[in-house]
């Protein structure tokens, strides 16, 4: 008698396409494709014809509030919303309180992590307590695992600490990612500079805050050969200024955030402070952008920038209300509405999966310290970090439902299609038709 | 989100709030300017109060500094024999830390029916507004947004000496005399929530708007304003029937956006010169609290065809109207027995 997972009749989607056949699990790992055979006793058997069956998601921006606001998310609470969103692992940012800037309080989330639902890696700070000063440890965390630094939340303000960060990381095989706003230009500001901001009389933070420091980053990355990773993109200009450092070589990448290529600024025209978000939403030109450049591989990677707050912060007026909102839950429905009429599934899962689990060094491949691999190609052997999505799934978002502790999702009522109906860790099954298990 | 009312018109505020002006369409805004020009003649009797808003409670929800919009909001509502509390920010919870929601949740306990606000945040109205539902609130002044009792008495004012000037009655010129009227509106538009209301509110009834001032202190972006920007301060007088002048809010750091106060005053200031250049039907009006020797000569604030004076004396009648209409809107007008 065996144990084992059946995964019947799926579309397999590697990352040159996509075929027909079964899944056998077996002890974490894939130990069958194609024709698995007929199931034994004690075998747990799935029909997934009509659904997807890719490598589990991977989100390399969220926010797990734990150390420092429990009250609105913890490691663990972070880590079944991500569950019941499809992800396999997720990459924790490190402007908690205190900020993830040393050896304790990383050691302390990857411990965390380890009893958490989904594998949990740590982006640490690049300097410390992200005040863009002095270095942390880097290579100290780099033997801890960590692979990802940001002061996320901030950029890195001077030109020349980022210039000492990334002369420090290049030879360490670590990326640095950055949050892309001058706040020389964008302090203050509360949304997207342009008319709407006028009229309503809130303070900008324009596009070219974040383009100049996207701009400034592509040419010291060029100077230091350090690999740079932009997070949450939110401009037509930010794109072009990636794509063509990608045309050159340059060692950069980007990943793009739901909100901004599912909503426009438009959203805040009644100051409802669910809409609020640091980068700010942009104009309808940039959401067709970022939805155009999903398309044609420039953006590596749709990251959810998942940001928890208490609803009582959220309450206030609008220029005093935190910046950020969920978005584990609903990332991939977004991301498959937003590839258009016939989605790929091949680039569904570069976005979701394959390519943040490059960024993030999570792939077989890569070194790994006390994590599974992610991103992978679903061949025999492999760790069984798997999702079954179904494109025929429709549901309606209750922020009441969320896993999530707090509830501030912008898309409370909006109906969804495609929905993660399983999501296997390890080869242990965590999540089922938006129920944990 | 309140998507039901995203982008739809409002054609009276006759029980309903005063959020914005440019939500207002003409006929709600010339109701307001009647109902007020009603209201004028209680102000010149001896016992100046009328019982149309008797047993009703007013909260008066200060969160800045104002003199005259807050004396002026009161004696309203003290006219039209409403009760008057009003929120001492200094003294109250706020100052321990308690939320603009939790504030507002209290005074709907109290039993108040109205909530006239203003706060520093662009927005806090709005945000009172979707809290308490059934109550009226009446927009004071929010940050750089809105103040839109300002533009209604601006347009009341300009409305009042224009009719004067041909011999009517403002609430029989209705509308007429706004149209083909050139208004511009100078200096820092940028900062003020009276250039935002006041822009709509003369647009909205049928006049040119055109706006001057350093670039630092244009908004970032008007393309989606009812106005033109004009780059010549000088050629703009020239072009202008009324010309709006605003406060520089240098504590909203507009002194750092020009290189002196000075040069502002040389560049967009109405100094005795350019007021002796205007033709002499244009009229001149300033929301107050002025920066005398900045945005306007000391003498020309007093001058003849400066209604700066009679701006403030309409501030009463316009916001009865406003507390009259959001308050007892729809029943008959009661205040003419007494």
């Amino acid at each position: 008698m065996s144990n084992d997972i059946i995964l019947r009749n799926g579309t397999l989607v590697g990352s040159e396409g996509t075929t027909k056949g079964d899944l056998r699990i077996r002890g974490g790992r894939i130990v069958g494709r194609g024709d698995v055979g007929a199931s034994s006793d004690g075998d747990q058997e799935f029909d997934v014809s009509g659904c997807l069956v890719g490598p589990g998601f991977v989100d390399l921006h969220t926010h797990l509030r734990e150390p420092g606001r429990e009250e609105a998310e913890t490691i663990a609470s972070g880590a079944m919303a991500a569950a019941l969103g499809g992800f396999t692992a997720i990459v924790a940012m490190p402007n908690t309180e205190p900020a993830l800037d040393n050896v304790i309080t990383v050691s302390y989330v990857l411990a965390k992590g380890a009893e958490a639902v989904v594998d949990v890696a740590v982006a640490a700070a690049i300097t410390v307590g992200r005040a863009g000063e002095h270095l942390t440890a880097i290579s100290d965390l780099a033997a801890l695992g960590v692979r990802l630094f940001t002061d996320d939340g901030n950029g890195v303000q001077s030109a020349a600490v980022m210039r000492r960060a990334m002369s420090y990381a290049a030879p360490l095989g670590i990326t640095l990612a950055q949050h892309c706003e001058d706040e020389s230009l964008a302090a203050g500001g509360v949304m997207n500079e342009g008319a709407l901001s006028s009229q309503l009389g809130l303070a900008g933070r324009p596009a070219v805050a974040e383009e100049l420091m996207v701009m400034r980053d592509i040419e010291l990355s060029r100077l230091t050969k350090c690999p740079v990773h932009f997070l949450h993109l939110s401009t037509a200009r930010s794109v072009a200024l990636v794509a063509a450092a990608k045309a050159e070589g340059l060692l950069v990448t980007c990943e793009i955030a739901p909100h901004h290529f599912t909503l426009d600024e438009s959203s805040l025209a009644h100051y409802d402070t669910q809409f609020k978000v640091h980068p700010p939403l942009r104009t309808a030109s940039d959401v067709a952008a970022l939805r155009s450049a999903m398309t044609t591989g420039i953006i590596d990677a749709v990251a959810t920038d998942h940001a928890p707050h208490a609803s009582e912060l959220k309450d206030l007026p609008f220029d005093q209300a935190p910046a950020g909102m969920l978005g584990l839950e609903q990332v991939a429905s977004l991301t498959w509405e937003a590839l258009g009429e016939n989605p790929d599934p091949v680039r569904f899962f570069a976005l979701l999966s394959r390519g943040p689990a490059r960024i993030a060094q999570l792939r077989d491949e890569d070194s790994r310290v006390g994590l599974s691999a992610h991103g992978g190609e679903l061949t025999v052997g492999d760790d069984a970090n798997i999702v079954v999505f179904d494109p025929r799934m429709s549901y309606v978002v209750d922020r009441a439902a969320l896993a999530s502790r707090a509830h501030n999702t912008p898309y409370h009522g909006r109906a969804m299609h495609g929905r993660a109906v399983m999501t296997l860790v390890r080869g242990t099954l965590v999540a089922r038709n938006g129920e944990l298990q | 989100m309140d998507w039901e009312t995203g982008g739809e018109m409002i054609s009276s505020i006759a029980g309903g709030n005063l959020l914005n002006i440019d939500d207002l369409t003409r006929e709600a805004i010339i109701e307001v300017l009647d109902t007020a020009e009603s209201f004028l003649e209680v102000s010149t009797r001896a016992i100046k109060k009328v019982p149309t808003l008797k047993g009703r409670v007013v909260a008066s929800l200060f969160y800045e500094e104002s003199t005259r919009t807050r004396l002026s909001f009161e004696t309203a509502a003290k006219r039209l024999s409403a009760d008057v509390i009003s929120l001492a920010v200094a003294a109250s919870s706020v100052k321990k830390g308690e939320s603009l929601r939790d504030t507002a949740s209290t005074i709907e306990a109290l039993g108040v029916d109205a909530v006239v606000i203003r706060h520093q945040s662009s927005g806090a109205p709005h945000h009172v507004a979707a809290a308490l539902p059934g109550i009226r609130i009446i927009n004071a002044g929010d940050g750089q947004h809105q103040h839109p009792t300002q533009g209604l008495l601006d347009v009341f004012t300009l409305r009042q000496a224009l009719s004067s000037r041909a011999g009517t009655t403002g609430s029989e010129s209705g509308a007429e005399l706004f149209k083909n009227l050139k208004v511009l509106i100078v200096g820092d538009i940028r900062h003020s929530r009276v250039a935002r209301s006041d822009a709509w509110a003369y647009a909205t009834l049928g006049s040119t708007v055109r706006i001057c001032a350093p670039g630092t202190l244009l908004p970032d972006d008007v393309s989606t304003w009812p106005v033109e920007v004009m780059k010549n301060f000088d050629e703009a007088l020239e072009w202008a029937d009324v010309v709006g002048l605003l406060r520089l809010q240098n504590e909203r750091g507009s002194g750092t956006l020009v290189p002196s106060l000075a040069e502002f005053t040389r560049s967009h200031g109405l100094t005795q010169e350019r007021h002796r250049r205007l033709a002499p039907h244009v009229l001149i009006t300033h929301p107050g609290p002025m920066n005398r020797g900045v945005e306007i000569d000391s003498l020309v604030a007093d001058a003849d065809n400066a209604l700066i004076s009679q701006q403030v004396a309409n501030g009463v009648p316009v916001r009865m109207a406003v507390l009259y209409l959001a308050l007892a809107g729809g029943e008959p007008k009661g205040y003419s027995h007494e």
